[in-house]
């Protein structure tokens, strides 16, 4: 076990865990931030994406000792739940059992971050990577069109 | 109109007000119209038999109307309160949705078998419009005008000809002591303001703002994590466990053996985790071990061994292929599968000397509950289950498996625990999509028509691996439907439409072919087939020929069926589940392979109650089915899986998906339900544009390891 400083959401957090715990069971085990979310731990369906200096990563498999940037999670994400992404999502009502959809309006988020109007393409190839087992891929595509006309 | 006599369940009724003011109604929830399919027996125990369900409405005008069935993505937090709503003349933006616990005062607390709308969308109705009588009362005796000159409407009890109103609020507390109403009229369909609209999931805030909601973000104090090593291989015991070098691992409390499972509990999730990878197991052989070339030679043996228990057997099927000028057979067989709910098995169990309090994610609260009662023999009037939504559960969670395994570890560790499955645990933990091979048979006359068919199924612990009374029973003078069933320690469970979610393929597939070898275009085939049921039937008829005409005339024509040269398209039609669903699904070649473009859904589900819901339901049952035929199997070796996360095991993902054109047909009906019906047909529709494209059948899942999609 050490001390690890992170700054997660804007806020200065001190953790004592082992080096190699995933920043995944960080934030929800140490610092009781459970909307990232646990499916895989093997960075295969993207339910875990928070971000990363604004990049999206998989905290399932990022140790904590290996954290250098300041972390945004979900619940970070905005103030008042009120991310073009976030409202989009709402808009379009894209969640089904809701499960995947914080890694992916994180994966959304980061990209319309780099790029605010991306293609159909760079929207399928970036959202390829979450996977929902509710098969709301339609609408988590129509969503991210329809934040990226507000950003 | 429908007016509804409540007169014999007038005595059920009681009111109490709240002691912070507003109105309590207790319905008795007996006497369901709609006939479901039993998913879980409610254990023989006080309580079990009468069944209740709460709308409050509070004095500020906030109305709580509580969810009893499990949220598992199928939008029932918000379709059910809507069909209450509706009737009570609520203002929808007034509306508070609370997830009920489990409790005895609710009828079939069970989310499954696409049954919860169409089991309580009468009682639903019946709970809003009796509360609206009463409020009307209320107004109008405050008022001193008859009931019948005031109507309700946004949450406003309206006496037109004075102009008087007053809110809900207002009246809840009068209303409350209101003699119940002896009948309740319900509204006309053409008057719903809230039901047949899209109305958002009432979760989307939380959902997005990352609100821990699921079980697995369920917390309490002094909450221990568990996580449990069970056998690698179905057919295998422990032998020896050797559990000092996990037990001194930091962070752990308790290292528990029970049955063939060492639960490993300590402080944090990922402590326990590293602690079970230091456990030192040895296993050894307790049963059949099984791969999956063994079972491929079960299924060939079986198919031919005589065994099979006969499920349906219509005139003289021997005589009709003696006769036949054609005879069609065909094979087709599917991989086991997993679940996969994107929230993996977990469960809260905290057991205290003489009582238990259970939290977290299940379809079957009350079997849950039961199921612990007796593992702890401790009454189920001492334990509490509080319902967390669902990440998915897909038939998963009909099972309890992971909620008496945390009742065990509390038990045994003397402490409040909540055990967490991994994804490798869940996909290794059995509870499978049975593995199934189908052999059909034709016979046609000279003209192309169909007068024997013969369905054998053959399932690897599938039970009856047939719906024998599906179409095209009752269409074929001459009928066999049998099926052999093979016990194996590979555990299976329903799967999202059990057993249909695979057989509708398979006879799907095997309709377009005889269609195809009698010179006839599959849709008229089957419009002719299912005339010949209605004018000459063959045995007992199951399934509404009419409502199976409507979807199969739809989708071919929002699809533009055999109108659009140069597109391949293929047709499929299915009964499940009291609904009906068409499909038509488009293919086209590029680069020399067979690319899913489109599939066009008819749905008849009856009444929908929420349009947003309803197409979610089609939309992603439609990517369940395709994703599932196309890309998704377990596989196993000497007992164990092998594949065991996303890696090696493909699900669907976003740029494999086709567009997807969801239509519902109107006809007035109640609801008959839509969890599951969208999922059975989409593999056939997919199965017979690839044949329309490429001249290959497909007679083996999942699709993309048949030749058709790999490259020359």
């Amino acid at each position: 076990m050490a001390i690890f400083k992170l700054t997660v959401n804007g806020k200065e957090q001190q953790v004592d865990v082992d080096a190699d715990t995933p920043l995944l069971w960080v934030l929800r085990d140490s610092l009781g931030l459970t909307g990232t979310k646990y499916a895989c731990g093997i960075a295969q369906c993207g339910a875990c994406t928070v971000h990363l200096n604004d990049v999206a990563v998989r905290s399932c498999m990022l140790p904590v000792s290996a954290v250098k940037a300041p972390v945004t999670t979900i619940e970070g994400l905005s103030e008042n739940g009120d991310h073009p992404v976030q409202l989009a999502w709402d808009e379009v009502d894209v969640p089904q059992c809701g499960y995947c959809q914080a890694g992916q309006i994180m994966t959304a988020a980061a990209l319309l971050k780099k790029k605010p109007h991306p293609s159909a393409e760079e929207i399928a190839n970036t959202m390829h990577g979450n996977i929902c087992r509710c098969g709301a891929y339609h609408r988590i595509r129509e969503a991210v069109t329809l934040a990226s006309t507000k950003m | 109109m429908l007016t509804i006599n409540n007169s014999s369940r007038r005595k059920f009724i009681k009111l109490s007000s709240l002691s912070a003011g507003g109105l309590m109604l207790s319905f008795k929830w007996s006497g369901a119209g709609a006939k479901t399919p039993e998913v879980f027996k409610p254990g023989a125990i006080e309580g079990d038999v009468v069944f209740n369900n709460y709308l409050n409405i509070a004095t500020d005008g906030t109305i709580t109307i509580f969810s009893p069935n499990p949220e598992l993505g199928q939008n029932i937090k918000t379709s059910f309160p809507m069909v209450v709503a509706e009737e009570l003349e609520a203002d929808w933006k007034k509306v508070k949705v609370v997830q009920a616990a489990l409790d005895n005062k609710f009828d079939r607390q069970v989310t499954g078998g696409s049954g919860a709308v169409p089991h309580s969308w009468m009682l639903l109705r019946k709970a809003g419009a009796t509360a609206k009588y009463m409020l009307i009362a209320a107004g109008a005796r405050r008022w001193g005008v008859p009931a019948a000159e005031c109507h309700a409407a946004d949450a406003f009890v309206v006496h037109k000809a004075s102009g008087k109103k007053l809110g809900y609020g207002e009246l809840a507390e009068e209303a409350s002591k209101m003699p119940v109403p002896e009948n309740v009229t319900l509204k006309d369909r053409k008057d719903f303001k809230i039901i047949g609209t899209a109305v958002r999931n009432v979760e989307n805030k939380n959902i997005t703002t990352g609100k821990p909601l699921f079980g697995l973000d369920f917390q309490r104090e002094g909450m221990l994590i568990a996580t449990i090593q069970r056998p690698p291989a179905f057919g295998t015991k422990i032998k020896s466990a050797d559990i000092a070098a996990a037990k001194a691992m930091p962070g752990i409390v308790n290292v528990v053996q029970f049955k063939n499972n060492v639960a490993v509990v300590g402080k944090s999730t990922w402590q326990v985790l590293k602690a079970k990878k230091a456990l030192k197991i040895t296993y050894e052989k307790d049963g059949s071990v099984e791969s999956t070339a063994d079972h491929e030679q079960l299924f060939t043996t079986l198919m031919d061994s005589g065994k099979a228990t006969v499920r349906r057997k219509d005139g003289n099927v021997d005589a009709a292929f003696k006769n036949a000028a054609k005879i069609i057979k065909a094979e087709y067989e599917c991989p086991f599968i997993a679940h996969n709910p994107m929230e993996p098995m977990n469960f809260f169990a905290h057991v205290k000397e003489d009582s238990v309090e259970l939290a977290g994610p299940s379809q079957t609260p009350a079997g849950a509950r039961a199921a612990v009662s007796k593992l702890l023999n401790i009454p189920e009037n001492k334990i509490s289950l509080e319902l967390t939504r669902l990440g998915g559960g897909f038939g998963r969670r009909l099972k309890f498996d992971y909620v008496t395994e945390a009742a065990e570890v509390s038990s045994l560790v003397k402490a409040p625990v909540k055990v967490i499955w991994t994804r490798e645990d869940d996909m290794m933990g059995g509870s499978y999509r049975p593995a199934v091979r189908y052999r059909f048979e034709a016979a046609l006359d000279a003209s192309g028509t169909m007068i024997g068919y013969k369905l054998r199924g053959v399932g690897i612990n599938a039970g009856n691996s047939t719906r024998e009374d599906n179409f095209p029973s009752g269409a074929v003078d001459n009928l066999l439907i049998d099926s052999v069933e093979y016990e194996s320690p590979i555990t299976t469970g329903p799967w999202r439409a059990p057993i249909t979610n695979f057989l509708a393929y398979a006879e799907q597939a095997f309709i377009d072919e005889v269609a195809h070898a009698a010179g006839k275009d599959p849709v008229q085939y089957r419009l002719d087939m299912l005339q010949k049921a209605r004018t000459n039937p063959a045995g007992a008829i199951k399934y509404d020929i009419a409502r199976m005409e409507g979807v199969i005339k739809l989708a071919a024509e929002k699809a533009g069926w055999g109108k659009k040269p140069g597109v391949h398209q293929g047709f499929s039609v299915y009964f499940s589940h009291r609904s009906y669903v068409a499909q038509v699904c488009e293919v086209a070649v590029e680069k020399g392979l067979p690319v899913v473009k489109k599939v066009f859904a008819a749905s008849d589900c009856g009444q929908v109650i929420n349009l947003t819901g309803a197409q979610q339901q089609v939309m992603g049952g439609i990517v369940d089915g395709f994703g599932h035929a196309m890309y998704s199997k377990l596989s196993f070796k000497d007992g164990a899986s092998e594949q065991n996360n996303f890696g090696a095991y493909r699900l669907v993902r976003m740029k494999e998906i086709p567009e997807i054109e969801a239509y519902f047909v109107d006809n007035g009906i109640d609801p008959t339900g839509l969890g599951e019906p969208a999922l059975p047909p989409t593999g056939g529709a997919v199965a017979n544009a690839i044949f329309k494209a490429t001249g290959k059948r497909l007679y083996k899942q999942p699709f993309i390891e048949q030749d058709v999609f790999k490259k020359a």
